[in-house]
Protein backbone atom coordinates (compact mmCIF):
# COMPACT_ATOMS: atom_id res chain seq x y z
CA UNK A 1 0.00 0.00 0.00
CA UNK A 2 2.87 2.27 0.76
CA UNK A 3 4.72 0.91 -1.64
CA UNK A 4 1.73 1.81 -4.47
CA UNK A 5 1.51 5.79 -3.32
CA UNK A 6 4.88 5.69 -3.64
CA UNK A 7 5.39 5.35 -6.67
CA UNK A 8 2.15 6.76 -7.97
CA UNK A 9 3.37 10.26 -6.32
CA UNK A 10 6.83 10.58 -6.78
CA UNK A 11 7.27 11.03 -10.39
CA UNK A 12 4.85 14.07 -9.65
CA UNK A 13 7.09 15.26 -7.28
CA UNK A 14 10.17 15.14 -8.64
CA UNK A 15 8.88 16.45 -11.70
CA UNK A 16 7.94 19.70 -9.53
CA UNK A 17 11.29 20.23 -7.74
CA UNK A 18 12.92 19.97 -11.24
CA UNK A 19 10.24 22.78 -12.32
CA UNK A 20 11.50 24.67 -9.56
CA UNK A 21 15.43 24.30 -10.04
CA UNK A 22 14.44 25.22 -13.43
CA UNK A 23 13.31 28.17 -12.10
CA UNK A 24 15.91 29.03 -9.98
CA UNK A 25 18.29 28.35 -12.79
CA UNK A 26 16.45 31.34 -14.99
CA UNK A 27 16.21 33.62 -12.18
CA UNK A 28 19.73 33.63 -11.79
CA UNK A 29 20.94 33.29 -15.33
CA UNK A 30 18.95 36.56 -16.35
CA UNK A 31 19.59 38.33 -13.52
CA UNK A 32 15.47 39.17 -13.05
CA UNK A 33 14.84 41.45 -11.17
CA UNK A 34 12.73 40.25 -7.74
CA UNK A 35 9.69 42.63 -8.55
CA UNK A 36 9.29 41.00 -11.96
CA UNK A 37 9.94 37.51 -10.77
CA UNK A 38 11.85 36.66 -7.41
CA UNK A 39 13.53 33.08 -7.09
CA UNK A 40 12.07 30.14 -5.07
CA UNK A 41 14.69 30.96 -2.33
CA UNK A 42 12.70 34.57 -2.17
CA UNK A 43 9.17 33.38 -2.18
CA UNK A 44 10.53 30.59 0.78
CA UNK A 45 11.53 33.62 2.75
CA UNK A 46 8.66 35.86 2.24
CA UNK A 47 6.81 32.82 3.37
CA UNK A 48 8.68 32.68 6.67
CA UNK A 49 7.99 36.18 7.00
CA UNK A 50 4.34 35.94 7.05
CA UNK A 51 3.50 32.44 8.38
CA UNK A 52 2.04 34.16 11.32
CA UNK A 53 -0.64 35.93 9.56
CA UNK A 54 -1.22 33.40 6.69
CA UNK A 55 -3.82 31.02 8.68
CA UNK A 56 -6.12 33.55 9.38
CA UNK A 57 -6.54 34.86 5.74
CA UNK A 58 -6.28 30.76 5.25
CA UNK A 59 -9.12 29.99 7.32
CA UNK A 60 -11.19 32.80 5.90
CA UNK A 61 -10.91 31.75 2.87
CA UNK A 62 -11.47 27.58 3.52
CA UNK A 63 -14.99 29.30 5.19
CA UNK A 64 -16.36 30.62 2.23
CA UNK A 65 -14.82 27.73 0.21
CA UNK A 66 -16.72 25.50 2.20
CA UNK A 67 -19.84 27.46 2.68
CA UNK A 68 -19.88 28.13 -1.23
CA UNK A 69 -19.51 24.49 -1.92
CA UNK A 70 -22.15 23.47 0.53
CA UNK A 71 -24.69 25.59 -0.62
CA UNK A 72 -23.52 24.65 -4.32
CA UNK A 73 -24.35 21.15 -3.35
CA UNK A 74 -27.75 21.50 -2.12
CA UNK A 75 -28.73 24.21 -4.67
CA UNK A 76 -27.57 21.72 -7.21
CA UNK A 77 -28.91 18.93 -6.58
CA UNK A 78 -32.35 20.50 -5.95
CA UNK A 79 -32.14 22.28 -9.38
CA UNK A 80 -30.77 18.84 -10.80
CA UNK A 81 -34.05 17.12 -9.71
CA UNK A 82 -35.99 19.55 -10.42
CA UNK A 83 -34.66 19.29 -14.15
CA UNK A 84 -34.49 15.99 -14.68
CA UNK A 85 -37.99 15.03 -13.37
CA UNK A 86 -39.95 17.93 -14.81
CA UNK A 87 -39.01 18.10 -18.87
CA UNK A 88 -41.09 21.51 -19.39
CA UNK A 89 -38.93 22.76 -16.56
CA UNK A 90 -35.60 21.33 -18.29
CA UNK A 91 -36.95 23.26 -21.66
CA UNK A 92 -36.79 26.71 -20.33
CA UNK A 93 -34.53 26.52 -17.24
CA UNK A 94 -31.14 24.47 -18.82
CA UNK A 95 -30.62 27.10 -21.61
CA UNK A 96 -30.97 29.88 -18.69
CA UNK A 97 -28.52 28.17 -16.93
CA UNK A 98 -26.03 28.09 -19.76
CA UNK A 99 -25.98 31.47 -20.75
CA UNK A 100 -25.80 32.47 -17.20
CA UNK A 101 -22.96 30.87 -17.46
CA UNK A 102 -21.04 33.26 -19.10
CA UNK A 103 -21.68 36.19 -17.24
CA UNK A 104 -17.85 36.71 -15.95
CA UNK A 105 -17.39 36.09 -12.09
CA UNK A 106 -15.22 38.65 -12.12
CA UNK A 107 -18.45 41.02 -13.04
CA UNK A 108 -20.80 39.65 -10.93
CA UNK A 109 -18.23 39.43 -7.84
CA UNK A 110 -18.52 43.25 -7.28
CA UNK A 111 -22.33 43.48 -7.70
CA UNK A 112 -22.82 40.83 -5.50
CA UNK A 113 -20.48 42.38 -2.60
CA UNK A 114 -22.68 45.46 -2.95
CA UNK A 115 -25.80 43.97 -2.90
CA UNK A 116 -24.45 41.80 0.38
CA UNK A 117 -22.15 43.26 1.95
CA UNK A 118 -18.53 42.84 3.06
CA UNK A 119 -18.91 39.75 5.21
CA UNK A 120 -18.50 36.19 4.80
CA UNK A 121 -21.90 35.45 2.94
CA UNK A 122 -21.46 37.48 -0.56
CA UNK A 123 -17.91 35.13 -0.96
CA UNK A 124 -20.11 32.37 -0.22
CA UNK A 125 -22.28 33.51 -2.75
CA UNK A 126 -20.10 33.54 -5.55
CA UNK A 127 -18.21 30.56 -4.79
CA UNK A 128 -21.81 28.79 -5.11
CA UNK A 129 -22.41 30.56 -7.93
CA UNK A 130 -19.26 29.41 -9.98
CA UNK A 131 -19.81 25.74 -8.38
CA UNK A 132 -23.46 24.88 -8.57
CA UNK A 133 -22.97 24.46 -12.43
CA UNK A 134 -20.70 21.42 -12.93
CA UNK A 135 -23.13 19.97 -10.37
CA UNK A 136 -26.42 20.77 -11.48
CA UNK A 137 -24.98 19.61 -15.25
CA UNK A 138 -23.48 16.39 -13.74
CA UNK A 139 -26.35 14.93 -11.60
CA UNK A 140 -29.22 15.81 -13.91
CA UNK A 141 -27.14 13.86 -16.36
CA UNK A 142 -26.95 11.06 -13.83
CA UNK A 143 -30.53 10.99 -12.87
CA UNK A 144 -31.49 10.93 -16.88
CA UNK A 145 -29.28 8.42 -17.21
CA UNK A 146 -30.42 5.74 -14.52
CA UNK A 147 -30.86 2.50 -15.80
CA UNK A 148 -34.64 2.07 -17.58
CA UNK A 149 -34.48 -1.25 -16.89
CA UNK A 150 -34.02 -0.84 -13.26
CA UNK A 151 -36.85 1.82 -13.02
CA UNK A 152 -39.57 -1.04 -14.86
CA UNK A 153 -37.86 -3.32 -12.54
CA UNK A 154 -38.92 -1.27 -9.29
CA UNK A 155 -42.53 -0.30 -10.78
CA UNK A 156 -42.96 -4.19 -11.54
CA UNK A 157 -42.88 -4.70 -7.92
CA UNK A 158 -45.46 -2.11 -7.30
CA UNK A 159 -43.36 1.11 -6.12
CA UNK A 160 -44.53 4.76 -6.25
CA UNK A 161 -43.05 7.15 -8.04
CA UNK A 162 -41.55 8.62 -5.25
CA UNK A 163 -40.16 4.61 -3.80
CA UNK A 164 -38.47 4.58 -7.58
CA UNK A 165 -36.90 8.13 -7.10
CA UNK A 166 -35.72 6.81 -4.00
CA UNK A 167 -34.32 3.35 -4.76
CA UNK A 168 -33.16 4.09 -7.92
CA UNK A 169 -32.62 7.16 -9.39
CA UNK A 170 -31.11 9.02 -6.73
CA UNK A 171 -28.57 6.33 -5.78
CA UNK A 172 -27.35 5.73 -9.88
CA UNK A 173 -26.47 9.86 -9.61
CA UNK A 174 -24.51 9.35 -6.84
CA UNK A 175 -21.69 9.22 -8.87
CA UNK A 176 -22.45 11.75 -11.75
CA UNK A 177 -23.03 13.85 -8.40
CA UNK A 178 -19.72 13.71 -6.98
CA UNK A 179 -18.08 13.84 -10.97
CA UNK A 180 -19.42 17.39 -10.82
CA UNK A 181 -18.74 17.98 -7.02
CA UNK A 182 -14.81 17.61 -8.21
CA UNK A 183 -15.17 19.77 -10.63
CA UNK A 184 -16.65 22.39 -8.53
CA UNK A 185 -14.17 21.78 -5.20
CA UNK A 186 -11.38 22.86 -8.01
CA UNK A 187 -12.90 26.29 -8.41
CA UNK A 188 -14.16 26.92 -4.92
CA UNK A 189 -10.92 28.16 -3.72
CA UNK A 190 -10.34 30.32 -6.76
CA UNK A 191 -13.56 31.51 -6.53
CA UNK A 192 -13.80 32.62 -2.95
CA UNK A 193 -10.29 34.81 -3.71
CA UNK A 194 -11.76 36.30 -6.69
CA UNK A 195 -14.85 37.35 -4.43
CA UNK A 196 -12.14 38.47 -1.69
CA UNK A 197 -10.48 40.65 -4.37
CA UNK A 198 -13.35 43.06 -4.65
CA UNK A 199 -13.51 43.76 -0.93
CA UNK A 200 -12.61 41.80 2.21
CA UNK A 201 -11.39 41.88 5.97
CA UNK A 202 -9.20 39.16 5.45
CA UNK A 203 -8.86 36.20 2.99
CA UNK A 204 -5.92 34.90 0.63
CA UNK A 205 -7.27 37.54 -1.90
CA UNK A 206 -7.23 40.35 0.46
CA UNK A 207 -3.48 39.16 0.78
CA UNK A 208 -2.90 39.07 -2.34
CA UNK A 209 -4.29 41.90 -3.48
CA UNK A 210 -2.23 43.74 -0.40
CA UNK A 211 1.04 42.42 -1.75
CA UNK A 212 0.95 43.51 -5.47
CA UNK A 213 -0.11 46.83 -4.47
CA UNK A 214 3.50 47.02 -2.35
CA UNK A 215 5.03 45.29 -5.53
CA UNK A 216 5.39 42.06 -2.81
CA UNK A 217 5.32 39.72 -6.13
CA UNK A 218 7.22 37.31 -4.02
CA UNK A 219 4.34 37.38 -1.28
CA UNK A 220 1.87 36.92 -4.43
CA UNK A 221 3.68 33.57 -5.15
CA UNK A 222 3.20 32.48 -1.56
CA UNK A 223 -0.41 33.06 -1.87
CA UNK A 224 -0.50 30.88 -5.15
CA UNK A 225 1.31 28.17 -3.50
CA UNK A 226 -1.37 28.00 -0.45
CA UNK A 227 -3.85 28.74 -3.33
CA UNK A 228 -2.73 25.36 -4.70
CA UNK A 229 -2.12 23.43 -1.61
CA UNK A 230 -5.31 24.41 -0.03
CA UNK A 231 -7.29 23.41 -3.49
CA UNK A 232 -5.28 20.21 -3.30
CA UNK A 233 -6.86 19.47 0.02
CA UNK A 234 -10.10 20.25 -0.64
CA UNK A 235 -10.10 18.08 -3.59
CA UNK A 236 -8.85 15.10 -1.51
CA UNK A 237 -11.73 15.82 0.64
CA UNK A 238 -14.23 15.80 -2.12
CA UNK A 239 -12.55 12.28 -2.79
CA UNK A 240 -12.84 11.18 0.62
CA UNK A 241 -16.49 11.96 0.57
CA UNK A 242 -17.11 10.30 -2.21
CA UNK A 243 -15.28 6.85 -1.01
CA UNK A 244 -17.74 7.33 2.12
CA UNK A 245 -20.51 8.00 0.35
CA UNK A 246 -19.75 4.75 -2.82
CA UNK A 247 -18.26 1.93 -0.79
CA UNK A 248 -19.29 -0.19 -3.51
CA UNK A 249 -17.16 1.80 -6.02
CA UNK A 250 -14.13 1.24 -4.17
CA UNK A 251 -14.25 -2.55 -3.20
CA UNK A 252 -12.19 -4.78 -4.86
CA UNK A 253 -11.66 -8.38 -5.54
CA UNK A 254 -12.82 -11.51 -3.70
CA UNK A 255 -14.96 -12.39 -6.79
CA UNK A 256 -15.28 -16.35 -5.65
CA UNK A 257 -15.75 -18.13 -9.08
CA UNK A 258 -14.88 -16.36 -11.78
CA UNK A 259 -13.22 -13.10 -12.54
CA UNK A 260 -14.44 -10.15 -14.16
CA UNK B 1 -54.44 -30.65 -11.14
CA UNK B 2 -56.51 -28.00 -8.81
CA UNK B 3 -60.53 -27.22 -9.06
CA UNK B 4 -61.21 -25.07 -12.37
CA UNK B 5 -63.53 -22.95 -9.99
CA UNK B 6 -60.03 -21.26 -8.85
CA UNK B 7 -59.27 -18.13 -10.52
CA UNK B 8 -56.00 -19.03 -13.36
CA UNK B 9 -52.74 -17.97 -11.61
CA UNK B 10 -52.29 -16.24 -15.22
CA UNK B 11 -54.58 -15.93 -18.12
CA UNK B 12 -53.84 -14.54 -21.20
CA UNK B 13 -57.11 -13.71 -23.57
CA UNK B 14 -56.45 -12.65 -27.46
CA UNK B 15 -53.39 -10.06 -26.73
CA UNK B 16 -51.67 -8.65 -29.31
CA UNK B 17 -49.45 -5.08 -29.21
CA UNK B 18 -47.92 -3.01 -31.68
CA UNK B 19 -45.02 -1.22 -30.72
CA UNK B 20 -45.33 2.44 -33.01
CA UNK B 21 -42.09 4.55 -33.77
CA UNK B 22 -40.62 5.08 -37.09
CA UNK B 23 -41.33 1.43 -37.98
CA UNK B 24 -43.89 -0.12 -35.98
CA UNK B 25 -43.32 -3.96 -34.68
CA UNK B 26 -45.94 -6.27 -34.40
CA UNK B 27 -45.00 -8.04 -31.21
CA UNK B 28 -47.89 -9.97 -30.22
CA UNK B 29 -50.91 -11.37 -32.25
CA UNK B 30 -53.71 -12.59 -30.73
CA UNK B 31 -51.88 -14.51 -27.51
CA UNK B 32 -53.94 -16.56 -25.81
CA UNK B 33 -52.97 -18.97 -22.65
CA UNK B 34 -53.73 -19.92 -18.77
CA UNK B 35 -51.25 -20.93 -16.51
CA UNK B 36 -53.20 -23.01 -13.72
CA UNK B 37 -52.14 -22.38 -9.84
CA UNK B 38 -49.30 -23.93 -8.83
CA UNK B 39 -48.42 -24.91 -12.25
CA UNK B 40 -44.55 -24.38 -13.52
CA UNK B 41 -45.57 -23.11 -17.20
CA UNK B 42 -42.51 -22.23 -20.23
CA UNK B 43 -42.78 -20.54 -23.07
CA UNK B 44 -40.10 -21.16 -25.70
CA UNK B 45 -39.35 -19.24 -29.13
CA UNK B 46 -37.02 -17.73 -31.26
CA UNK B 47 -35.18 -14.45 -30.14
CA UNK B 48 -37.67 -11.38 -30.49
CA UNK B 49 -40.48 -13.28 -30.96
CA UNK B 50 -42.18 -11.00 -28.43
CA UNK B 51 -42.22 -13.80 -25.50
CA UNK B 52 -40.24 -11.05 -23.21
CA UNK B 53 -43.08 -8.09 -24.31
CA UNK B 54 -45.82 -11.01 -22.89
CA UNK B 55 -44.10 -10.89 -20.05
CA UNK B 56 -43.77 -7.14 -19.13
CA UNK B 57 -47.18 -7.06 -20.35
CA UNK B 58 -47.86 -9.48 -17.37
CA UNK B 59 -45.67 -7.27 -15.14
CA UNK B 60 -48.41 -4.18 -15.76
CA UNK B 61 -45.69 -2.74 -17.82
CA UNK B 62 -46.53 -2.37 -21.04
CA UNK B 63 -50.39 -2.33 -22.00
CA UNK B 64 -51.68 -4.51 -24.98
CA UNK B 65 -53.41 -3.20 -28.24
CA UNK B 66 -56.42 -5.80 -27.78
CA UNK B 67 -57.24 -8.30 -25.44
CA UNK B 68 -57.01 -8.50 -21.79
CA UNK B 69 -54.74 -10.45 -19.33
CA UNK B 70 -55.37 -10.70 -15.66
CA UNK B 71 -53.38 -12.39 -13.14
CA UNK B 72 -55.10 -14.22 -10.31
CA UNK B 73 -58.26 -12.65 -12.04
CA UNK B 74 -57.37 -9.32 -11.73
CA UNK B 75 -56.64 -7.50 -14.74
CA UNK B 76 -53.01 -6.16 -14.90
CA UNK B 77 -52.92 -3.52 -17.44
CA UNK B 78 -51.11 -0.23 -16.00
CA UNK B 79 -51.55 -2.11 -12.99
CA UNK B 80 -48.13 -3.23 -12.03
CA UNK B 81 -46.80 -5.49 -8.60
CA UNK B 82 -49.39 -7.95 -8.97
CA UNK B 83 -46.79 -10.76 -9.43
CA UNK B 84 -42.75 -11.13 -8.96
CA UNK B 85 -41.28 -10.58 -11.90
CA UNK B 86 -37.63 -11.41 -13.10
CA UNK B 87 -36.06 -9.94 -16.53
CA UNK B 88 -33.48 -11.38 -18.61
CA UNK B 89 -30.69 -9.41 -16.53
CA UNK B 90 -29.84 -9.75 -13.22
CA UNK B 91 -30.34 -6.00 -12.56
CA UNK B 92 -28.74 -5.94 -9.14
CA UNK B 93 -28.60 -2.66 -7.67
CA UNK B 94 -24.64 -1.97 -7.41
CA UNK B 95 -25.03 0.02 -4.18
CA UNK B 96 -26.89 -2.60 -2.34
CA UNK B 97 -25.02 -5.33 -0.67
CA UNK B 98 -26.29 -8.58 -0.97
CA UNK B 99 -29.18 -9.20 1.21
CA UNK B 100 -30.30 -5.40 0.94
CA UNK B 101 -30.59 -6.43 -3.17
CA UNK B 102 -32.51 -9.94 -1.88
CA UNK B 103 -35.14 -7.58 0.09
CA UNK B 104 -35.55 -4.67 -2.51
CA UNK B 105 -38.62 -6.38 -4.54
CA UNK B 106 -40.28 -7.70 -1.25
CA UNK B 107 -39.79 -3.68 0.41
CA UNK B 108 -40.97 -2.18 -2.48
CA UNK B 109 -44.46 -4.90 -2.95
CA UNK B 110 -45.23 -3.21 1.09
CA UNK B 111 -43.11 -5.99 3.29
CA UNK B 112 -41.52 -4.19 5.82
CA UNK B 113 -37.65 -3.64 5.47
CA UNK B 114 -36.67 -5.48 8.85
CA UNK B 115 -39.07 -8.03 7.89
CA UNK B 116 -37.70 -8.59 3.96
CA UNK B 117 -34.47 -8.63 5.11
CA UNK B 118 -34.72 -11.04 7.90
CA UNK B 119 -36.40 -13.36 5.12
CA UNK B 120 -33.51 -13.27 2.87
CA UNK B 121 -31.39 -14.21 5.38
CA UNK B 122 -32.90 -17.04 6.20
CA UNK B 123 -32.80 -18.18 2.88
CA UNK B 124 -29.24 -17.19 1.69
CA UNK B 125 -27.94 -20.55 2.46
CA UNK B 126 -30.88 -22.71 0.25
CA UNK B 127 -29.79 -19.69 -2.34
CA UNK B 128 -26.10 -20.58 -2.37
CA UNK B 129 -25.12 -17.33 -1.19
CA UNK B 130 -24.53 -18.12 2.46
CA UNK B 131 -21.87 -16.30 3.70
CA UNK B 132 -22.06 -13.34 1.08
CA UNK B 133 -24.41 -11.47 3.03
CA UNK B 134 -21.80 -8.35 3.00
CA UNK B 135 -20.55 -8.82 -0.75
CA UNK B 136 -21.51 -6.35 -3.43
CA UNK B 137 -23.08 -7.31 -6.54
CA UNK B 138 -19.76 -6.77 -8.19
CA UNK B 139 -17.97 -9.32 -6.17
CA UNK B 140 -20.08 -12.33 -7.02
CA UNK B 141 -19.78 -14.47 -10.05
CA UNK B 142 -22.59 -14.63 -12.68
CA UNK B 143 -24.07 -17.84 -11.04
CA UNK B 144 -24.53 -15.98 -7.51
CA UNK B 145 -25.76 -12.64 -9.13
CA UNK B 146 -28.79 -14.96 -10.87
CA UNK B 147 -29.52 -16.60 -8.03
CA UNK B 148 -29.73 -13.46 -6.01
CA UNK B 149 -31.63 -11.99 -8.38
CA UNK B 150 -34.27 -15.25 -7.84
CA UNK B 151 -33.86 -14.60 -4.71
CA UNK B 152 -35.38 -11.42 -4.96
CA UNK B 153 -38.50 -12.63 -7.23
CA UNK B 154 -38.81 -15.12 -4.19
CA UNK B 155 -39.26 -12.97 -1.50
CA UNK B 156 -41.94 -10.81 -3.00
CA UNK B 157 -45.25 -11.49 -1.68
CA UNK B 158 -47.09 -12.83 -4.58
CA UNK B 159 -47.88 -16.52 -5.98
CA UNK B 160 -47.27 -15.90 -9.80
CA UNK B 161 -43.78 -15.88 -10.98
CA UNK B 162 -42.34 -14.70 -14.58
CA UNK B 163 -39.03 -15.39 -15.28
CA UNK B 164 -37.50 -13.85 -18.19
CA UNK B 165 -34.46 -16.14 -19.50
CA UNK B 166 -33.00 -16.83 -15.99
CA UNK B 167 -30.34 -18.65 -17.23
CA UNK B 168 -29.45 -17.28 -20.36
CA UNK B 169 -26.43 -15.47 -19.67
CA UNK B 170 -24.81 -18.39 -17.55
CA UNK B 171 -22.41 -21.08 -19.22
CA UNK B 172 -23.41 -24.62 -19.90
CA UNK B 173 -22.81 -26.23 -16.82
CA UNK B 174 -23.85 -23.56 -14.71
CA UNK B 175 -26.99 -23.59 -16.58
CA UNK B 176 -27.60 -27.04 -15.68
CA UNK B 177 -26.96 -26.75 -12.39
CA UNK B 178 -29.22 -24.24 -11.66
CA UNK B 179 -31.88 -25.77 -13.37
CA UNK B 180 -31.87 -28.72 -11.18
CA UNK B 181 -31.68 -26.47 -7.79
CA UNK B 182 -34.81 -23.97 -9.38
CA UNK B 183 -36.76 -27.29 -9.96
CA UNK B 184 -35.98 -27.81 -6.34
CA UNK B 185 -36.96 -24.94 -4.64
CA UNK B 186 -40.14 -24.87 -7.45
CA UNK B 187 -41.03 -28.11 -5.83
CA UNK B 188 -40.69 -27.03 -1.93
CA UNK B 189 -42.44 -23.62 -2.78
CA UNK B 190 -45.15 -24.49 -4.89
CA UNK B 191 -45.57 -20.81 -6.74
CA UNK B 192 -47.11 -20.60 -10.29
CA UNK B 193 -44.39 -20.15 -12.84
CA UNK B 194 -44.02 -18.49 -16.64
CA UNK B 195 -40.72 -19.29 -17.66
CA UNK B 196 -39.86 -18.01 -20.40
CA UNK B 197 -36.93 -19.52 -22.82
CA UNK B 198 -34.91 -20.21 -26.06
CA UNK B 199 -34.06 -23.35 -24.42
CA UNK B 200 -36.37 -26.40 -25.42
CA UNK B 201 -34.01 -28.76 -22.63
CA UNK B 202 -34.97 -26.24 -20.04
CA UNK B 203 -38.44 -25.99 -20.74
CA UNK B 204 -39.09 -30.01 -21.03
CA UNK B 205 -37.01 -30.35 -17.40
CA UNK B 206 -38.79 -27.59 -15.77
CA UNK B 207 -42.48 -27.71 -16.77
CA UNK B 208 -45.97 -29.13 -16.48
CA UNK B 209 -46.69 -27.52 -20.23
CA UNK B 210 -44.92 -25.63 -22.73
CA UNK B 211 -45.85 -23.45 -25.58
CA UNK B 212 -44.57 -22.64 -28.49
CA UNK B 213 -44.46 -19.47 -29.71
CA UNK B 214 -44.08 -18.29 -33.14
CA UNK B 215 -41.24 -15.57 -34.49
CA UNK B 216 -42.71 -11.95 -34.68
CA UNK B 217 -45.26 -11.08 -34.89
CA UNK B 218 -45.52 -13.77 -31.75
CA UNK B 219 -48.22 -16.58 -31.63
CA UNK B 220 -48.98 -19.68 -29.89
CA UNK B 221 -48.41 -22.43 -32.23
CA UNK B 222 -48.00 -25.30 -30.19
CA UNK B 223 -48.47 -26.73 -26.90
CA UNK B 224 -46.60 -29.80 -25.04
CA UNK B 225 -48.06 -31.50 -21.80
CA UNK B 226 -44.99 -32.67 -20.34
CA UNK B 227 -45.38 -36.14 -18.43
CA UNK B 228 -42.56 -36.87 -16.37
CA UNK B 229 -42.55 -37.50 -12.87
CA UNK B 230 -40.49 -35.08 -11.11
CA UNK B 231 -37.68 -34.25 -9.65
CA UNK B 232 -36.71 -34.76 -13.14
CA UNK B 233 -32.86 -34.86 -13.56
CA UNK B 234 -29.91 -35.17 -16.49
CA UNK B 235 -30.55 -38.52 -16.77
CA UNK B 236 -34.36 -38.12 -17.91
CA UNK B 237 -33.36 -36.25 -20.46
CA UNK B 238 -31.53 -38.81 -22.71
CA UNK B 239 -34.58 -40.62 -22.46
CA UNK B 240 -36.65 -41.75 -25.99
CA UNK B 241 -39.83 -39.93 -24.68
CA UNK B 242 -37.87 -37.02 -23.98
CA UNK B 243 -36.15 -37.15 -27.32
CA UNK B 244 -39.46 -37.22 -29.04
CA UNK B 245 -41.25 -34.82 -27.12
CA UNK B 246 -37.82 -32.33 -27.85
CA UNK B 247 -38.38 -33.41 -31.90
CA UNK B 248 -41.85 -32.62 -31.33
CA UNK B 249 -41.35 -29.03 -30.17
CA UNK B 250 -38.34 -28.35 -32.19
CA UNK B 251 -40.81 -29.10 -35.29
CA UNK B 252 -43.11 -26.61 -33.78
CA UNK B 253 -41.00 -23.78 -34.10
CA UNK B 254 -39.37 -25.21 -37.47
CA UNK B 255 -43.33 -25.27 -38.47
CA UNK B 256 -43.81 -21.80 -37.05
CA UNK B 257 -41.16 -19.99 -39.25
CA UNK B 258 -37.25 -19.52 -39.05
CA UNK B 259 -35.19 -22.18 -38.42
CA UNK B 260 -34.25 -22.94 -35.14
CA UNK B 261 -30.63 -23.65 -34.38
CA UNK B 262 -30.16 -27.41 -32.27
CA UNK B 263 -27.25 -26.37 -30.74
CA UNK B 264 -26.95 -23.86 -27.42
CA UNK B 265 -26.06 -20.55 -28.00
CA UNK B 266 -26.66 -17.78 -26.14
CA UNK B 267 -29.08 -15.77 -27.66
CA UNK B 268 -28.58 -12.38 -25.36
CA UNK B 269 -26.66 -10.26 -27.38
CA UNK B 270 -29.20 -7.95 -27.84
CA UNK B 271 -32.05 -6.13 -25.27
CA UNK B 272 -35.51 -7.67 -26.01
CA UNK B 273 -37.94 -5.12 -27.94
Amino acid sequence: MTMRLVTRYVPAVLFLAALIVAWDIAVRAFDLQPYLLPGPGRVWHAFLEVRGTLPGHIRTTMTEALLGLGIACVLGAGIAALLAGFAPVRRVVYPLLVVSQNVPMIVMAPLIVVWFGFGIMPKALVVALICFFPIVVSTTDGLLRADRELVDLARSFGASRLQVLRTILVPSAVPSFFAGLQISATYAVLGAVIAEWVGASSGLGLFISRSQTAFRVDRVFVAVAVIAAVSILLFALVHLAARAAMPWQYAHGQNPEESR
Amino acid sequence: MPEPVLNPAIRVDGVSLTFGGATPVHALDDVSLRVEPGQFVSLVGPSGCGKSTLLKLLAGLVLPDAGSASIEGIPVAGRPGSAAFMPQRDLLLPWRRTIANAALGAELAGVSREQARSEARSLLPSFGLEGFERAWPAQLSGGMRQRLALLRTFLVPRDVMLLDEPFGALDAITRREMQQWLQAVWTEHQRSVLLVTHDVDEALVLSDVVFVMSPRPGRIVHRVDVPFARPRSVADTTTAEFASLKSELLDALEAAGRPVRRVEVSERTTRPA
